[in-house]
């Protein structure tokens, strides 16, 4: 069996990375896409610790399932506030909405 | 007796402020043209009941006799200033009250009958009369009082009911300034009266009683019999309280070097500056020295500051007015030179017992007299002539006969001619000089030549000097009746035996009376000398004043211009005060203190807008800061706290 | 008598003006709502004296409580003592004067009556409380008024004084917090804010000189306590009339009143320990606000410093802390508030008239506004201390006050008060010779009118009461010391 550690490198990884491209990236989608890795990396850690801590048990498996359905709901609402925000700002660039700065 | 009950006492008072208030109140709609006569009316009342309480009070008078004792008629405690001390508002009468009671009413009347033909037609005559009535009030409040406080509280509206009537005409800025100044100059000195009674009242805390107290005769009583304790700077407090008492008392009686607000305050309509200026609020002065005598016979050093200031200004008053050409200021002068004589009469109290206690009452008493009918005079003068300088006038004689025989009589008695009433008044006082020190006899002697020869320079230069024209005028019955009483008056109140009269209460055994003797042809000599050579300048018209001046150039200069005094002062408040310390305290008000709390305004709206940029409008950065306070707060509550 | 009546009949009249259509409505009633609060405290004044002739010995009466917050300590407790009766009538008197006088103010007239009787409201209630969380919520109450009004009737630089008064003052108000918070927590034996029970409790000394810092300095910024005292200059002239008349008359002594009865009597061996410093800001305040007032071109900063150096009086006679002292800051207190509403309304009528405050702009006024005028020199003689009108009986009793108490330097500081009558006849004079006195300054005042017949009943209202106290004190000291 792959060392427990590995999975979780992996998982810490995505979630840094998808850190990373939530708090730089400017395109709104492309925020939309880090905040999806963040969540995926959330799963892995899951299904990891299940299999490798408690392998009789299916609650990381449930939860998981329902983190990828959460996500799903999560990301339809982003993208309709996205189209709205889009249709008052015109812009899909995050810095553009700052109308409630100081 | 029919005086001394309360009702009785509180009317002589109470009739001028009676006055006051309806006039105040009704008279510029109701009463107008019969302003003059009502108060005229209710002052006559006021007199009578004051004649008639002297009469009742001297003709039972005698070195033994216990009605010489002051009466007290009710008494109001009308401020509580402490467990063991308050303000009591009472009446005195005793033989100094009585006398003020009765100069202050006479020449009131005699003012109020005057005024009623000069100020004929004048617009504002109900205020006119009802600020001589708040003024007759006051003062006699102020000589009726037997409590510290409570004279000043009349001292003060003295000085009020003095502004008032000096600024009467308000439309002329002479006047307002006038008025100004003197209520300045006199509350300055005010301030050391209010002082020096705060001194003295807590003084008395060391005497038998162990309280302090402003009831005057107490206080004098108390004062008097212990060594009271506390030294300030070498000399002891009480003297250090009756110095400034004094000098509120030398601000209203306008000795130097607080007298610059006299002459200017001539600006006022001539009646009352006969009453005020000339025979009632200067010697208020003179009157507060009396009452606290007994305190001042034992402060020697204080005695000698007031010997020296009033023969000072006895001295400089003659001086300055040997050169002043307006009627008025030369009366002013005139004036403060009488109450500097009055002054160091009483400063020679040390030395002298009683002596100068009578000389100096004596002296105020005839002084009223006959300075009150020289500013009388000198008002129908300037109402014929329409000016105040003496260059208008000349060989006045034959227009005005009534106005001159006044004006002589009066100035033969300013210069102590017998037998007329300066001539024995100034006699006892000069006696009290001699009697305390040789060299302040020396000023009083010259100075009374002095007085002699500016009073005759004033005489002929009005009635003499140009050929006499005119035909006679007439004067309104009003104005020529006072003239004459006063002149009366000037003429026989020398014979009233003032010694024996005027004893001070609680010394009965006190002998002031020393004949005058050979004592007396000095100073009438040096009289008729100074009449001589007042003669010889101006009886006729001649160039010799004007050569005389030329010689004495820088001499006459220097009195001309009032030995720059005045100039001084104003140097003194305008750049040492206004520039020194209001300014600065309206620029620190302005710049430092507000600007400091501006500041603090400014400071916090930079810190506001430097933390404001937190509130970024980016979603990202408010991320950050999620993620940041999280990862704290996790490191704290794993790492610390557990 | 029911105290809480004196802050319900307020309210009720702003009710009341609320839902009145038109100004005359408006005005009429406002007239009729602070008539009742005069006739209010004058039973007031009545059934007090009653109940002490009858020889009833308790410190307050007509004491009404009622729990609010318990569990905190805090409760609607009301009640007065002789004090507090004068403040009330003091307040009385200047809001009838400063209703009369604001007659013909416009625009929103409604929404200015309002404010003014919610200050009135706050005035009455802070007179009356006898809980500490009480008495500052009624202090609180009224701010925000005095800013609406300043800021929007006022004249000249409004906005900037209007927020510059509304700031240092929660400043002050943020101050007292502390401090009673302070009190609140350190009382011995219980929690309560109920301050006549934390006076006989006392607070611990180490505690007292630590709060009591705090209370005196947050009511002291009420009273123009140097060198807080430069909202005063600016708050009170561009203030409008009426509101001058309440910030000067009542708002300054809600501090001076404070300082007394909470910071000195809940804390006296502080008050103790501290006055040689109260004593000194209290001098030169006395002294600075004569001297910068002297240098004054406008007539209302005239009086708005002059303010200063009159509540100057009040803070040394609670410094100097002898009985007499303290009388004479209680009489400085009335008085002051009278002759600074009279002098304040005598100016806004000229206002009202010339459009100018500027003294150099004025001249001859006597001549056509005679009554003005006259009320003019009436209150320009009672800030001087004239005998006969109420400043000298104040000034005068904390000078006496103030002399008892022995050391040199303290005699020091009360001659230098006492100098200060000399600067204040300085520029008083000043400024009636110039305004009142004098040729005519510019032709177009002829045509002026003279007062119309609100602001003669303010100013005989203001002028009798003050008579009244200058003439015959005994009454006042007496209701005092009860």
């Amino acid at each position: 069996m792959i060392p427990l550690n590995y999975i979780l490198f992996l998982s810490t990884a995505l979630f840094f990375i998808g850190m990373y491209g939530l708090f730089t990236r400017r395109n709104m989608i492309t925020m939309l896409m880090s905040v999806e890795l963040i969540l995926n990396s959330v799963n892995i850690n899951f299904i990891a610790f299940n299999k490798y801590l408690y392998p009789e048990k299916l609650e990381g498996l449930f939860f998981s399932l329902f983190i990828i359905a959460i996500a799903a709901a999560e990301a339809a609402v982003a993208i309709a506030i996205i189209i709205n925000l889009y249709r008052n700002i015109r812009s899909i660039d995050v810095e553009a909405a700052d109308d409630m700065k100081f | 007796m029919i005086s001394r009950n309360y009702l009785s006492t509180a009317l002589i008072p109470g009739l001028p402020f009676l006055g006051f208030v309806i006039l105040g109140l009704f008279g510029r709609k109701y009463i107008k043209r019969f302003s003059g006569g009502t108060a005229a009316i209710l002052v006559f009342l006021s007199t009578a009941m004051a004649l008639l309480t002297a009469w009742d009070y001297f003709s039972g008078v005698g070195p033994t006799d216990t009605n010489s004792h002051p009466i007290d008629v009710g008494d109001i405690t009308w401020l509580p200033l402490g467990s063991n001390l308050s303000v009591h508002m009472n009446f005195l009468l005793d033989s100094l009250s009585l006398m003020m009671i009765v100069v202050v009413t006479v020449i009131s009347l005699m003012v109020h009958l005057f005024s009623i033909g000069y100020m004929k037609g004048e617009a504002r005559n109900p205020a006119y009369y009802a600020f001589l009535g708040l003024f007759t009030f006051s003062m006699l409040g102020l000589v009726m009082s037997s409590d510290l406080l409570q004279m000043y509280i009349f001292w003060e509206l003295v000085g009020c009911s003095s502004y008032l009537l000096i600024g009467f005409y308000y439309d002329r800025p002479t006047a307002v300034a006038a008025a100004k100044k003197a209520f300045i100059v006199t509350r300055f000195a005010d301030l050391g009266l209010l002082i020096g009674i705060l001194i003295l009242c807590y003084q008395a805390r060391t005497g038998e009683y162990h309280k302090p107290t402003l009831d005057i005769r107490e206080l004098v009583y108390v004062l008097t019999h212990t060594t009271p304790s506390g030294l300030f700077l070498g000399f002891p407090l009480i003297s250090w309280g009756l110095l400034l008492v004094f000098m509120g008392g030398a601000g209203k009686s306008a000795l130097f070097p607080l007298h610059i607000w006299l002459p200017d305050a001539m600006e006022g309509p001539t009646p009352v500056s006969a009453l005020i200026h000339a025979a009632t609020m200067v010697v208020a002065g003179v009157f507060l020295v009396a009452r606290l005598y007994p305190l001042y016979a034992e402060a020697t050093d204080v005695s000698r500051i007031i010997e020296y200031a009033g023969a000072i200004s006895a001295l400089l008053a003659a001086i300055i007015a040997c050169t002043q050409t307006d009627i008025k200021r030369v009366l002013a002068y005139s004036t403060m030179s009488q109450i500097g004589y009055m002054m160091f009469a009483l400063g020679t109290a040390p030395d002298t017992n009683w002596q100068g206690y009578t000389a100096a009452l004596f002296h105020l008493f005839t002084h009223a007299f006959f300075k009150a009918l020289l500013f009388l005079c000198a008002g129908v003068i300037i109402h014929f002539v329409h000016s105040n300088e003496m260059k208008d006038m000349g060989g006045m004689r034959k227009m005005l006969p009534l106005a001159h025989v006044c004006f002589l009589v009066a100035c033969l008695a300013i210069a102590g001619i017998p037998p007329f009433a300066g001539f024995f008044s100034k006699e006892e006082i000069l006696l009290a000089a001699w009697n305390s020190s040789k060299l302040i006899y020396a000023i009083a002697l010259f100075t009374s030549g002095l007085t002699a020869f500016y009073m005759f320079r004033l005489y002929f230069s009005i009635f003499w000097n140009k050929p006499a024209t005119g035909h006679r005028h007439k004067l309104p019955f009003v104005m020529s009746r006072p003239l004459i009483i006063l002149a009366l008056g000037t003429v026989f109140v020398g014979f009233i035996p003032f010694s024996r009269l005027m004893v001070y209460a609680q010394y009965p055994d006190a002998d002031p009376h020393e004949s005058i003797g050979l004592n007396a042809i000095p100073p009438v000599l040096i009289a008729l000398l100074g009449i001589a050579i007042a003669a010889r300048l101006y009886y006729k018209e001649n160039d010799r004043p004007a050569k005389w001046a030329q010689s004495i150039r820088g001499v006459y200069t220097l009195a001309y211009r009032k030995f720059y005094i005045d100039e001084l002062y104003l140097f003194v408040t305008k750049k040492i005060i206004f520039n020194l310390m209001g300014r600065p305290a309206a620029w620190i008000d302005r710049h430092i203190v507000d600007g400091f709390m501006n500041g603090l305004a400014i400071a916090t709206a930079r810190i506001s807008a430097t933390i404001k940029g937190i509130q970024s409008g980016k979603v990202q950065d408010y991320a950050w800061f999620f993620f940041i306070g999280i990862a704290g707060l996790a490191v704290l509550f794993i790492y610390i706290v557990t | 008598m029911n105290l809480s009546l004196l802050v319900i009949a307020p309210l009720i009249t702003v009710l009341a003006v609320l839902f009145a259509r038109g100004k005359n409505a408006v005005r009429w009633l406002s007239l009729a709502g602070v008539m009742v609060q005069l006739i209010l405290s004058f039973i007031l004044l009545a059934l007090y004296w009653r109940e002490r002739a009858a020889g009833n010995p308790a410190p307050m009466l007509f004491q009404y409580l009622h729990p609010w917050f318990s569990s905190l300590g805090i409760n609607y407790h009301v009640g007065v003592d002789g004090i507090s009766v004068s403040m009330i009538l003091l307040t009385a008197f200047v809001m009838v004067s400063a209703v009369l006088v604001s007659w013909q103010i416009s625009p929103n007239a409604k929404e200015f009556f309002i404010l003014l009787l919610l200050l009135s409201a706050g005035a009455y209630g802070y007179f009356i409380s006898l809980d500490l969380f009480t008495l500052f919520f009624f202090l609180e109450v009224s701010v925000i008024p005095k800013f609406l009004l300043i800021g929007i009737w006022g004249s000249g630089r409004k906005e900037y004084a209007a927020l510059k008064l509304a700031l240092m003052l929660m400043a002050g108000s943020a101050l007292v917090f502390i401090g009673l918070l302070g009190v609140y927590y350190h009382t011995r034996g219980l929690y309560t804010f109920d301050w006549p029970a934390i006076a006989q409790l006392g607070v611990p000394i180490r505690y007292e000189r630590v709060f009591f810092p705090f209370l005196f300095t947050g009511f002291g910024i009420f009273t123009a306590l140097f060198p807080f005292h430069t909202w005063v200059p600016d708050g009170h002239s561009s203030a409008p009339t009426a509101a001058s008349m309440f910030l000067a008359g009542i708002s300054m002594k809600l501090g001076g009143y404070g300082c007394l009865r909470i910071a000195v009597s809940l804390m006296p061996g502080s008050a103790l320990i501290y006055s040689p410093i109260i004593i000194t800001l209290a001098t030169i305040g006395i002294i600075y606000g004569a001297f910068a007032t002297m240098m004054q071109k406008d007539l209302k900063y005239i009086n708005a410093y002059s303010s200063v150096s009159h509540c100057g009086f009040i803070l040394l006679g609670i410094g100097m802390g002898t009985a007499t002292a303290v009388n004479g800051a209680i009489l400085q207190i009335i008085s002051h508030g009278l002759m600074t509403a009279l002098f304040f309304a005598a100016i806004g009528m000229i206002y009202d008239r010339t459009h100018t405050r500027l003294v150099e702009k004025l001249g001859g006024l006597l001549k056509v506004m005679p009554f003005i005028a006259t009320v003019f020199v009436i209150a320009g003689l009672c800030s001087l201390g004239l005998p006969g009108l109420s400043g000298f009986v104040a000034e005068m009793t904390v000078f006496f006050g103030s002399w008892q108490r022995p050391g040199g330097t303290y005699h020091l500081a009360t001659i230098l008060a006492c100098a200060s009558i000399v600067v204040t006849a300085v520029y008083i004079l000043g400024a009636t010779g110039q305004v009142i006195m004098g040729p005519l300054k510019e032709s177009q005042y002829n045509s002026l009118t003279d007062a119309s017949w609100n602001e003669k009943m303010t100013g005989i209202l203001l002028v009798a009461a003050i008579l009244v106290i200058g003439t015959a004190p005994f009454w006042l000291t007496e209701l005092i010391n009860k």
